[in-house]
């Protein structure tokens, strides 16, 4: 089974975000980056389908700075990695286009992505490709069964509803946090990782959906801070307990 | 006129609450708007739709009792292309997601996913987004364009509308013979413990508890204020606490008395389970997190500090 899996740096949630000074983009050094956490799961799901029926996980990522991420999906199992060094934000389309044709050229029979990427929450690049290679797909994958060639998946609705699909290979599905336990990488993997070649592809960027005006925070919160020494916010806390009659 | 294209959506037989706020972007755009539905059996679905709708397609077939991306699209493909509607409009739901982009994609349409504003500027359309973990928002301006495809962020476009006593038209749609997905069976959420939604007094706890062992901090709190203990996503992806105990969009959906969150960022799909709640108190280290924007009173600060100190007055 060829399986390719589509995965990108993305700073992680907890990572202090500043805006540059253009306002089109956020100051990169700031960022504490690795692979997208979504990504991270469906590599995962991609190594252990191989593991479970055998064949390949090539990996692939858009990106000038893709390297890292390509070199830790390689110690975490993957076989292959491909970069394509180009850039892209919030241009969904743009992605899934240069992802697509090099996809095109490749043999594959699942495609596996995040579900979505924590920088720009868009949740587009999954769903795009398989209309560009003309393939079905499902999003939010909770768990994959594989049986007799078929492949069926659990979707996440909404309220802890799921949904269970069938799927005909080749597929593209987008995967949910959560569907399994990713594999710790040790830095002496990574390391030893970085001696395979990375497989160099050329994008070839279309036209832009829209225009980055800027980048901007949220309104200020309306939340109350309540300041001190772990003492004195414990104080503060009881007093609002006691206030509202919770004890 | 130019035409907004609502996708409506049900459920097992409902009409999803994301539907009623996408039909309110006629407050942010001008133009006439056509809810289309698609299912089996739900004319008087589509009479309710009707008050707040100019016009309700109504696409009634065997095929479409349950979403199917594939059928969907089907049925969405002619009517589109007929009408050529400027904004084509869905939730940023498990069925948006799944849709969208594909639509977008197929009818070589600019999408943006997951928006909190529209606006028009000296006639183009410009759209409000959630970036970088919602720590952020980018303002777009999107090229022109016939039409576009959105998705709308839940919670958001709440200003509504009513009144309108649109026209229902009934379309026909003939179902593809094979199709490359098929729909098998909803699998219902497990309710075998705690129900969190019924809790007066919920102490939630983030990726910041940091360890599954941390959990039992939140337990004692709970347990000497009457409360139960919940979670965020990253806690319950991680095994720590139940999937009955998730609160958020794929979660549950709380209003206790008291929510206290502990170490949680605030994604949007979790504050959309939690911002009704009477009194929300957050603690998180990041002063930076979305948490911030939806709590009543925010601590910059460490839990692990924070709450022993609590639970030891608590004691005394």
């Amino acid at each position: 089974m060829n399986i390719i899996v589509c995965v990108k740096e993305a700073p992680h949630s907890e990572s202090e975000v500043i805006i540059s000074k253009d306002e089109k983009g956020v100051e990169r050094e700031i960022l504490t980056l690795g692979i997208n956490e979504w990504d991270k799961y469906a590599l995962e799901e991609g190594i252990r389908i191989k593991e479970d029926n055998g064949g390949k996980v090539t990996v692939i990522s858009l990106g000038s700075n893709s390297d890292d991420v390509l070199w830790e999906s390689l110690a975490m199992g993957a076989d292959e990695a491909i970069k394509i060094s180009q850039d892209t934000f919030l241009d969904g389309h743009n992605t899934a286009k240069m992802l697509a044709d090099v996809i095109k050229e490749m043999d594959y029979d699942l495609i596996l992505t995040g579900l979505m990427a924590a920088d720009t929450g868009n949740a587009q690049v999954g769903v795009m490709l398989a209309s560009m290679l003309g393939i079905p797909h499902a999003t939010i994958v909770t768990g994959i069964e594989m049986e007799n060639g078929k492949l069926t998946a659990r979707r996440e609705l909404e309220g802890g509803l799921e949904e269970k699909v069938e799927v005909d290979l080749p597929c593209v599905l987008t995967i949910q946090s959560g569907i399994n336990e990713p594999r710790y990488v040790s830095i002496m993997g990574i390391k030893r990782a970085k001696k395979k070649e990375l497989i160099e592809k050329e994008g070839i960027k279309g036209e832009e959906y829209a225009e980055l005006i800027r980048l901007y925070k949220p309104p200020v919160s309306l939340a109350e801070m309540i300041e001190g020494s772990p003492d004195e916010v414990a104080e503060k806390l009881l007093e609002i307990f006691k206030e509202r009659g919770l004890i | 006129m130019k035409e907004i294209l609502v996708v409506a959506e049900i459920r097992q037989g409902e009409v999803r609450p994301i539907t009623y706020e996408l039909l309110n972007i006629s407050k942010c755009v001008n133009g006439k708007i056509t809810c289309i539905l698609l299912g089996n059996d739900v004319k008087e679905i589509a009479k309710e739709l009707a008050d707040k709708a100019d016009e309700v397609l109504l696409i009634q077939d065997d095929s479409l009792e349950n979403f199917n991306s594939e059928l969907y699209w089907h049925a969405l493909k002619e009517v589109i292309e007929e009408r050529k509607p400027y904004i084509v409009a869905m939730g940023h739901t498990s069925m948006g997601m799944d849709l969208a982009p594909y639509v977008a994609d197929q009818l070589d349409l600019p999408i943006v996913t997951d928006i909190v504003r529209i606006e028009e500027k000296d006639g183009r359309l410009v759209v409000h987004k959630y970036v970088y973990n919602n720590k952020l928002l980018a303002e777009l301006k999107l090229k022109e364009s016939e039409g576009y495809v959105l998705t709308i962020r839940q919670g958001e476009f709440k200003d509504e509308v009513g009144g309108k006593e649109g026209s229902i038209i009934e379309r026909s749609f003939s179902p593809p013979e094979t199709l490359k997905k098929r729909f098998i069976e909803y699998i219902e959420p497990e309710t075998v413990g705690v129900d969190i939604s019924k809790a007066d007094v919920i102490i939630s706890v983030g990726r910041g508890i940091e360890d599954e062992a941390n959990i039992e901090l939140a337990e004692e709190l709970a347990e000497m204020i009457n409360g139960v203990v919940a979670g965020s996503r990253p806690v319950i992806d991680s095994g720590w606490l139940p999937k009955e105990r998730q609160v958020g969009i794929s979660g549950k959906t709380v209003k206790p008395k008291l929510y206290l969150a502990l170490g949680i960022s605030g994604a949007f799909q979790h504050i959309v389970g939690m911002k009704d709640s009477d009194l929300i108190i957050a603690i998180n280290k990041d002063p930076e997190a979305p948490i911030f924007q939806v709590a009543h009173y925010g601590v910059v600060g460490d839990i692990f500090e924070i709450i022993p100190e609590l639970v030891d007055k608590l004691n005394q």
